[in-house]
């Protein structure tokens, strides 16, 4: 019966003494160990999350650049092509204009050498009157002596002055 | 490590010098034959129940015990304190009062006439609030709790936010097991901090009690979590924690649950009877679930034990053939025992939790 029977002078001590260090342990030992456990979680799980968060920045950054270096190709190819184009219009261009000039130089070669022609038949015929006068001149002051002579010399004459 | 074994000497010297050890010769001559027959009952419940003086081993005829402090008061003298040691192992009375050795009053101090051997039929027995061999146990798990958790808070405000060192490390797991898988587990997010430090410590002394009454060596040995009283109190504790956080859901369920037809409420009220009862049967299962495991794993360890000197008595020889297997058993049993007492901690505070969790829970 005494192993089941409490005793109250133990029953006293230990309600006593454990009480007291119940609170003297939640007070002065639980609490700042719980605390810091908490704290050492927290900042474990904080430490994890920028981690994570540093993770992330970094394939953003990657994208961005990979973003970056494709915009600078495209734009690269855009310009080439552009200076193509250009070149291409500026060269059909020079062409076109180079041709107009030289159509309109060969025009006015053309003008002139008519001019030249016009003025030089115009000169020729005048020295053609001329020389016909002066054979004519010769013919009159050569009339006399013979006839066979003075075709002779007419042909001559002619001969002379032929040149067209 | 060397500090720390420092501090444990220290500690045991001073506990040593306060109660003294004595030694005493037994008295021999008047033991009739009967009394040096074993009795392996009254040698384990010996091992068993609390106790005035602290045995620690016999040299020959010379007892060494440690005497402890005796705090009676009767009705007719008052209060008295002294040690122990007046008693002589109950061989002697001392100012009006007796430590009886057989018969009803057994190891109870108990008051005597003036011929200082009969009892004093006409007074009750005092009242007895004496350091006993439990409480001094008490006193001794107690301030090792109070030194170890009190170091490892010092060390965690030290170390703050680094990984635990020494002792800190040793126990860090035991408090996070009692944290996350008892009280989070049980009681839930929100409430749990609340409990925590209160499941903590009757965690880590039923522990440190469990495994103490294992060792059976000064200060330890005391069979504290197989005595009713200490588990009495545990659970009273668990009880009145449990009762006074309820809140108003908890005390619906009991006086008038509304998952349960009319009934059984009115005109007998039948299932509010039955749940006041079990208000106080959680904490009676607490207590007896506990000392009943603890003492039955003290007794089969000790029976085995008084095997060896029952066969003993019948032939030296069959006492050193029967200690090989007695010490084997007694060493499984220990064994069982080293189990159980992890797990007897572990049942008592997960239940408490659970009551805990119970009596706070939201809907």
């Amino acid at each position: 019966m005494e192993l089941v029977t409490p005793g109250l002078g133990l029953f006293f001590w230990m309600v006593v003494s454990f009480s007291i260090v119940l609170l003297l342990l939640g007070k002065f030992a639980w609490k700042p160990i719980l605390n810091a456990l908490k704290e050492r979680e927290n900042s474990i799980d904080d430490a994890l999350q920028s981690a994570e968060k540093a993770r992330e920045e970094m394939s953003h950054l990657k994208a961005d650049n990979e973003q970056i270096i494709k915009e600078a190709k495209l734009q690269r190819e855009k310009l080439i092509r552009d200076a193509k184009e250009v070149r291409g219009k500026i060269i059909e261009e020079a062409s076109v204009l180079a041709d107009k000039e030289a159509k309109k130089i060969i025009e006015k070669a053309k003008i002139t050498i008519q001019n030249e022609k016009e003025s030089a038949i115009i000169e020729i015929k005048n020295q053609i009157s001329l020389v016909s006068i002066d054979i004519a001149e010769k013919l009159i002051k050569q009339e006399l002596s013979k006839d066979k002579k003075q075709d002779d010399l007419i042909n001559n004459l002619l001969e002379e002055i032929k040149i067209n | 490590m060397i500090n720390l074994r420092k501090n444990i000497v220290k500690c045991l010297l001073t506990i040593v010098m306060i109660f003294s050890i004595s030694f005493v010769t037994v008295a021999n001559e008047n033991q009739e034959e009967e009394s040096t027959k074993f009795k392996p009952g009254e040698f384990i419940m010996h091992h068993i129940y609390d106790a005035h003086e602290w045995n620690i081993c016999r040299v020959g005829e010379i007892q060494v015990y440690i005497p402890l402090l005796i705090i009676v008061r009767s009705e007719t003298k008052g209060w008295n304190v002294f040690s122990s040691r007046k008693f002589q192992h109950g061989e002697k009375s001392y100012k009006g009062f007796r430590l009886e050795k057989k018969g009803k009053y057994k190891g109870k101090v108990v008051e005597v006439l003036d011929d200082g051997i009969t009892i004093d039929s006409k007074a009750s027995l005092p009242l007895d609030f004496s350091i006993t061999k439990d409480v001094l146990g008490v006193f001794v798990s107690l301030i090792l709790m109070l030194w170890v958790f009190l170091s490892v808070a010092k060390a965690y405000v030290k170390n703050r936010g680094k990984a635990p060192k020494g002792i800190q490390s040793a126990v860090e797991p035991i408090i996070l097991f009692v944290r996350d898988d008892i009280a989070k587990q049980s009681i839930g997010e929100k409430q749990y901090e609340r409990f925590t430090p209160f499941l903590l410590t009757i965690f880590f002394f039923i522990l440190i009690n469990n495994l103490a009454g294992l060792i059976p060596i000064f200060p330890f040995g005391a069979n504290l979590t197989g005595n009713i009283t200490i588990t009495m109190v545990l659970a009273l504790f668990t009880f009145f924690v449990t009762n006074f956080s309820g809140n108003k859901h908890y005390w619906k369920d009991i006086f008038n649950s509304s998952t349960i037809p009319w009934w059984l409420k009115f005109p007998i009220p039948l299932v509010p009877i039955v749940e006041i009862l079990g208000m106080f049967t959680k904490p009676l299962i607490l207590m007896i679930r506990l000392f009943a495991n603890m003492s039955s794993g003290h007794i089969i360890a000790l029976g085995f034990f008084s095997l060896i000197f029952v066969f003993g008595e019948m032939s030296v020889g069959i006492g050193y053939g029967v200690s090989v297997l007695s010490i084997a058993f007694s060493i499984f049993m220990t064994m069982l025992d080293l189990l159980i007492s992890v797990i007897q901690a572990y049942v008592f505070t997960l239940l408490s939790a659970i009551y805990f969790g119970m009596a706070t829970e939201e809907h």
